[in-house]
């Protein structure tokens, strides 16, 4: 367990440390989130339409869903550069220490941009987003974990395709679509505490959700990189 | 007499329709080094890949009785250096060799990477970024990563690639060295001649079929080439 433990560090370490190296998707990924908020926000102007206020909430984990890819494309496009995942087959590294490694450190970058671009939508959609902040982590750490799970396996199944920027949202929008709407429902929810929505069923499906593809991932890693 | 490192049996490998390998058997003894030579195609890269356990065989079976009672390929014993470089180029030198060494439990790890940057001749480039490496340096760190964790079995393919004379003494060294701590390595080459300086072992593929197995004699050390007139 200790060495499992050990893994899945060594692993998400790497990938933060090669990531802070370059900043190559931290930077995509931020700037992406904050161009389409900009976008979104003349789009939906929320001091001339009453009604956008209530998409808001939508709006913003769409740009995180979005700019999660930039994140999750690279997961695995690192390894299969001078061949690196031959490498990790070959060690003793076992396939669920990978995915939760690779996992954690995905999650750690989506995060990243979300705290940085939740400001900025504040601002630009009138959001006072920062009284609610203690209950909004929460739901942004259940988000990014969710995305991160589904995109690593996914990430891992679409790493030796030379479709795969294109494959892995083909497939990843599908299946994160039940994550995505709990957490539009649950944000919008603490952002406006009037709203009919209600937070905990959306809030355990969420958790539902981040359980089973965690899961999944587990069982399933060791198979997919075998086949690669 | 002993079981072998490395034991191979009846290996077959289909790409679609394709066999790139038929009914390969080999035994790799412990403290030997075996040469495995062949033409463009004969099937090198890919019987290493399955004994690196990389890729499965269509049918046959790969065992390391020595290492292993139960005969199940054990990943931190084998040592490999690939067609790939293997290495992060965002990470250093220090840091690539720590990774490994992390995943493979090495004890003692900020002794061990700074005692093999300084066996391959890279102490003063320990901080610098693998892409900034030249070929040559790359390949060094490759040759360290696949001996970092003292491995019982090592699988190299086309380890002398962009080595200069300096490195290709290291190498042999290493390698004489591991077959001394009875070792079994596995080389794949097109260059006879180093492969004869450390190998005592051949073995020659021939369109995917085992066409020649036997001990490197002093003909074959003087004169390499003829090992090829030995093909139907």
């Amino acid at each position: 367990m200790t060495r499992f433990l050990a893994h899945v560090r060594i692993v998400a370490l790497k990938d933060l440390r090669c990531e802070f190296r370059d900043r190559q998707v931290l930077n995509a990924a931020i700037s992406f989130s904050l161009v389409v908020l900009l976008m979104f926000s003349f789009t939906f102007d929320p001091n001339t339409n009453i009604e956008v206020r209530s998409l808001s909430a939508g709006l913003l984990w769409v740009v995180y869903l979005f700019a999660g890819v930039l994140v999750l494309n690279r997961c695995f496009t690192r390894e299969t550069s001078n061949d690196c995942l031959a490498a990790l087959v070959a060690s003793p590294l076992s396939g669920d220490a990978l995915f939760l490694g690779k996992t954690l450190s995905s999650c750690a970058l989506i995060l990243a941009v979300e705290l940085i671009s939740l400001p900025v939508f504040g601002v630009f959609f009138d959001t006072d987003w920062l009284p609610h902040f203690g209950r909004l982590l929460p739901v942004l750490a259940l988000g990014s974990w969710s995305f991160a799970a589904v995109g690593t396996t996914f990430g891992a199944i679409t790493a030796s395709n030379r479709l795969r920027e294109l494959m892995l949202p083909l497939l990843l929008f599908p299946v994160c679509l039940p994550a995505l709407v709990a957490c539009m429902s649950v944000t919008w929810g603490i952002f406006d505490p009037t709203a009919v929505t209600e937070i905990g069923p959306w809030l355990r499906l969420l958790i539902g959700f981040d359980i089973i593809y965690t899961l999944l991932g587990v069982m399933v890693m060791d198979a997919i990189l075998r086949a690669a | 007499m002993s079981e072998p490192a490395i034991r191979a049996r009846r290996i077959a490998k289909y790409f679609g329709d394709f066999p790139a390998l038929r009914g390969v058997d080999l035994d790799v003894r412990a403290g030997s080094v075996l040469a495995l030579l062949g033409r463009n195609g004969a099937g090198k890269t890919t019987l290493l890949r399955i004994l690196a356990g990389l890729s499965a065989p269509s049918s046959g079976t790969v065992s390391f009785p020595a290492a292993d009672s139960s005969d199940r390929i054990q990943p931190g014993r084998i040592g490999v250096v690939g067609h790939g470089a293997w290495i992060y180029d965002e990470l250093t030198a220090a840091e690539n060799l720590r990774f490994f060494g992390g995943l493979y439990g090495v004890s003692d790890p900020g002794r061990v990477v700074a005692e093999w940057l300084a066996r391959v001749g890279l102490e003063r480039f320990g901080n610098s970024r693998a892409a900034e490496f030249s070929r040559g340096m790359r390949q060094r760190l490759t040759i360290a990563r696949a001996f970092l964790h003292e491995p019982d079995i090592l699988l190299l393919d086309e380890p002398w690639t962009a080595l200069d004379d300096r490195a290709t003494q290291l190498l042999s060294a290493l390698l004489d060295q591991a077959r001394r701590e009875g070792r079994a390595a596995v080389i794949c080459s097109h260059q006879l001649r180093e492969a004869f300086d450390v190998a005592d072992q051949v073995a020659l593929l021939h369109r995917g079929r085992l066409a020649f197995r036997g001990e490197i004699d002093a003909s074959l050390r003087e004169r390499p080439q003829s090992l090829y007139e030995r093909l139907p």
